[in-house]
């Protein structure tokens, strides 16, 4: 060890020309006779080279950051709802427009109206099913587009508010990874979460508006990750009139909601979901289907609107395939880990729900 | 307009990594960057992340001597930041067609490789660092990122002098460069 510590401190000092000039003779005739020393130097330069570029690179990412805060504090560049005005009006109106009933009033200014978020949440041409996102409560009046003025209406909801959707979420990873479905967040630019009175900050990680999937990650210096997490979710199909439960958030505590599996596809035959026999409110829609094991097998997500108690949810399967998009998109998040054994199996169903309780978030999405 | 010299000036600042340079450019392109981004299946994050990777895609060029811009900066900005939207989208399976955009584009697909295999040996180094552990981590960081002197990183660890402080810190080198090894050999 300490003689290879002596042979880098000896090739820096050549490299950075501090020999003196009999010292530089007789090291370039020891890299001449012993192609050790000569393999040796070139390892270093190349070494050094890669953690002096890192260096430099890690420099500028450091500056550009810098630079975006400041120029986000200036107002100079912005983020969230003050973003670049009639592009996004108009990619709003071209992506909603079959579903919403959206009246734009074309006059000095443009007005947009929308008779309701949950219209608003739905997803194009499945106007049956409605997504249990909760109602948005309130919406913001007045959104100022770089001087185009628009006006967002909406029914039932005051003036002067913030948009906000919710739902149910729940952790997959004891790090804080937590899965929901992609419609609670659509339009948000962050979320909160929420369990027993605690409330922590997550990261919008990765959204599959597709399968209507998504993963947050708390982000919160007050989150302490429990030990492991009492379920696992389940890589296998499950069987027709399986007794499943969920808990979620119809409103503001956690609910306790149990039913049976009904048919293995979904809505028309859609084989991304299953569909179960639970009356299911918004608020449910992200939340876990666990089966008798405690195994999660699902994520709750629609419901249809004309037969009550029927809910659809996206089979487990699709958890595990999101989670490896998420690592194949993100380099940052190879650790993540989503177990299938569940630690609850032989436990009576209020004792499985002590466990799981905690694990299971509200969600509240901002725009 | 423009002038030329004025283009040449901002990229000969990139090139040093200095703040006023880079805050023009990145004033006069954000914004166009970050609409196309939201308008194509992206979050502000992305947004973010696509331009500042194409801000170091455009350092990494014009730290090269052979660098001559045949294009304005922010044309090719856009042409990076679209084509390595692109590849993101197409990676999580969610590529489609219609991109929207109207900018004029210029052909940057080597540049943007070249960019993408440079990144892959510093994320190669970034998990290397990251799993020599403190405090080794913080003293190598402390003398290459943050370029201290040895005498300030004695004190600020504790040390009783520079020469302990660079002992250790060749032993730290040494322990970063096995694992950076490692890791570098198993890719080739």
């Amino acid at each position: 060890m300490m003689d290879e510590i002596i042979l880098i401190q000896t090739i820096e000092r050549y490299l950075e020309g501090k020999m003196t000039p009999q010292e530089k003779v007789f090291f370039e005739e020891q890299r001449k006779n012993f192609p050790e020393i000569d393999q040796k130097v070139v390892e270093h330069i190349m070494f050094l080279h890669q953690i002096e570029d890192y260096a430099t690179h890690q420099r500028l990412k450091h500056n550009l950051h810098n630079i975006h805060n400041q120029l986000l504090n200036q107002g100079i560049i912005t983020e969230g709802e003050n973003l670049t005005p009639k592009t996004k009006v108009i990619h709003l109106w071209n992506k909603y427009r079959k579903v919403t009933a959206i009246a734009a009033v074309v006059g000095g200014a443009i007005a947009l109206m929308i008779s309701g978020l949950v219209a608003f949440f739905a997803p194009a041409n499945k106007q049956a099913i409605q997504e249990l996102g909760q109602e948005v409560e309130k919406l913001k009046q007045g959104q100022r587009y770089q001087g185009n003025k628009i006006n967002e209406v909406v029914s039932k909801i005051p003036k002067d508010a913030e948009v906000r959707g919710g739902g149910t979420g729940f952790l997959i990873d004891t790090k804080g990874y937590i899965i929901t479905n992609a419609h609670i967040l659509k339009g948000a630019s962050s979320a909160n979460v929420y369990n027993a009175g605690k409330e922590f900050k997550t990261k919008i990680l990765f959204v599959d508006a597709e399968r209507d999937l998504a993963v947050l990650k708390i982000d919160d210096k007050d989150y302490t990750p429990m030990k492991s997490l009492p379920y696992g979710v389940s890589k296998q199909g499950s069987n027709l009139g399986e007794e499943v439960f969920t808990l979620g958030y119809p409103k503001n505590e956690i609910v306790y909601n149990m039913g049976y599996l009904s048919a293995k596809t979904g809505y028309s035959g859609d084989t991304l979901t299953c569909q179960i026999q639970m009356s299911a409110n918004p608020g449910n829609s992200g939340g876990p289907l666990l089966n008798n094991k405690g195994e999660v097998i699902g994520v709750i997500s629609t419901r249809e609107r004309q037969a009550e108690g029927v809910t659809f949810a996206i089979t487990g399967k699709y958890i595990y395939k999101l989670v490896s998009d998420l690592k194949k998109a993100n380099q940052e998040h190879q650790n993540i880990k989503v177990s299938n054994h569940s630690s609850i199996k032989g436990m009576d169903r209020v004792n499985q729900i002590k466990e799981i309780e905690d694990c299971v978030f509200l969600i509240k999405a901002y725009n | 307009m423009k002038s030329e010299v004025n283009e040449q000036a901002l990229l000969k600042g990139l090139a040093e990594n200095d703040t006023k340079a880079i805050e023009v450019i990145y004033k006069e392109n954000f914004s166009i960057i970050q609409s196309y981004i939201i308008n194509n299946n992206g979050s502000y994050d992305d947004a973010r992340d696509i331009f500042q990777e194409a801000i170091i895609a455009l350092y990494e060029k014009v730290q090269s001597s052979s660098f001559v811009l045949t294009c304005k900066i922010n044309t090719y900005v856009y042409s990076v930041c679209k084509r390595l939207w692109l590849k993101r989208l197409q990676q999580i399976g969610k590529y489609s067609n219609q991109i929207e955009g109207f900018e004029e584009t210029i052909p940057v697909e080597e540049d943007v490789d070249d960019y993408e295999k440079k990144n892959a040996d510093f994320t190669m180094m970034e998990k290397a660092l990251h799993s020599i552990g403190e405090p080794c981590k913080s003293l190598l960081e402390g003398f290459y990122i943050k370029q201290m002197g040895m005498q300030e990183l004695a004190k600020q660890f504790g040390y009783t002098n520079a020469d302990n402080a660079k002992t250790q810190k060749y032993k730290c080198l040494m322990r970063l460069k096995k694992i950076f090894f490692i890791q570098y050999n198993k890719i080739d």
